[in-house]
């Protein structure tokens, strides 16, 4: 009953809160529909997403969000110090890879957006067999540190949070 | 206005602005295409973030009224600007690197961007270029 | 206060934009024209904000998430095409 009707409860909520931030008002109109489009749309979409995500400890998601957030503002620091002052003759940039031992694929998709998002680093590409991420470093003087830094800081994070 | 939401509108409208130039400016002195991927990708996000906050607060302040809209904005930027890097990031790649200058994954395996099948290929049309970013090849069809 | 500040951040981002330009017009490879656009797309969402603030009009909001949709899918496509030869396979 509940697989039919509410496919995806994690889909349904988010597109119900989406809807009440792009209305902008909380009236009894916004909330029936957004509860009409948070039924509907993952009712006609279920073919499509076969297999739920699934979180272990959704508890520890609001931790994570506030780390990253922490780093991107240290991050944007630290890159306008090296693209304003950094001379381009001592800039050091490295290839890094990092081993994964994430195997969902949402979890690493998630890493991958986190990389991206915070200092100097860019995740560019994903091994054949998906057990390995291809990171771009800015200013890297030692890459193995980087590597160790993103294993411990955020994978280790997301191996609780998603299995 | 309050006192408060004025000096806090005008720190995050300066943050802002900072750090919108920081990026554009990365954008024009980083020496090779990857290293320039990072300026912007980063710093503009932050000066969008900034000036959304601000927008925030100072429509709060002025109108009484919480905007939400802001929110949905960041959180939008946020999620894409990722999706952006790495594709900018897979067209360089495509175009510039050959799998030699990469460190490799494990024994065995390539980079799912060289691989010859699979849903990631790219499609090599020309050799790429070892000089590195002096000249503009053109893509034959 | 405020219009000092909105004055000097509506001022950095039109250089950025004209950085941006420089960066287009120069940039040796495809992959850093795209770079160029998408960050030409942000910077001009960025300007529409502080226009928003500047008229006190909530009206922007609208423009600037609808050209941020824009500004995704029009660099997410040009990629594609680089990469595949083709946008919709």
């Amino acid at each position: 009953m509940r697989a039919r009707f509410l496919p995806h409860p994690l889909l349904s909520l988010t597109l119900f809160l989406v809807w009440l931030l792009l209305v902008n008002s909380i009236s009894l109109n916004s909330i029936v529909f957004a509860a009409i489009l948070g039924l509907v749309v993952p009712m006609i979409t279920q073919p499509y997403w076969p297999d739920m995500p699934r979180l272990s400890k959704p508890m520890a998601i609001p931790a994570y969000v506030l780390i990253v957030l922490y780093d991107i503002v240290m991050a944007n620091i630290q890159v306008a110090m090296i693209v304003l002052f950094k001379p381009k003759s001592r800039l050091q940039p490295a290839w890094v890879c990092v081993p994964l031992d994430l195997r969902t694929p949402e979890a690493i998709t998630v890493l991958a957006g986190t990389i991206t998002l915070t200092p100097g680093t860019v995740s560019c590409d994903l091994a054949e067999d998906g057990h390995a991420v291809l990171v771009h470093c800015l200013h890297a003087p030692d890459p193995a540190a980087v590597r160790d830094d993103i294993k411990s800081r955020y994978e280790r994070r997301l191996k609780e949070i998603f299995e | 206005m309050p006192f408060w939401a004025e000096i806090t509108v005008t720190l995050f409208l300066v943050i802002a602005g900072l750090f919108g130039l920081v990026g554009s400016y990365g954008l024009v002195r980083l020496p090779d295409p990857m290293t320039r991927l990072h300026a912007p990708t980063k710093a503009t996000t932050l000066g969008v973030g900034g000036a959304l906050i601000a927008s925030m607060v100072f429509f709060y302040a002025t109108e009484g009224r919480v905007s939400t809209h802001e929110l949905l904005i960041t959180v939008f930027l946020f999620l894409t600007s990722p999706i952006t890097a790495l594709f900018i990031a897979k067209v360089h790649l495509h175009q510039r690197e050959t799998p030699d200058d990469l460190p490799t994954p494990a024994e065995g395996t390539g980079w799912a961007g060289f691989a010859a099948e699979g849903p990631a290929r790219g499609v090599r049309d020309f050799p790429p270029d070892p000089a590195g970013d002096t000249a503009t090849p053109e893509i034959s069809r | 206060m405020i219009g000092y500040a909105l004055t000097f951040a509506i001022g950095c981002f039109s250089l950025g934009l004209i950085l941006n330009l420089w960066r287009l017009v120069r940039g040796p490879n495809p992959s850093d024209r795209i770079l160029a656009l998408d960050t030409m797309a942000i910077n001009a969402i960025a300007l529409l904000i502080l226009m928003g603030i500047w008229l006190g009009s909530a009206i922007f909001f609208e423009v600037s998430m609808l050209f941020a949709l824009v500004g995704f899918v029009s660099t997410v496509s040009y990629c594609r095409f680089i990469l595949r030869g083709d946008i919709i396979e």
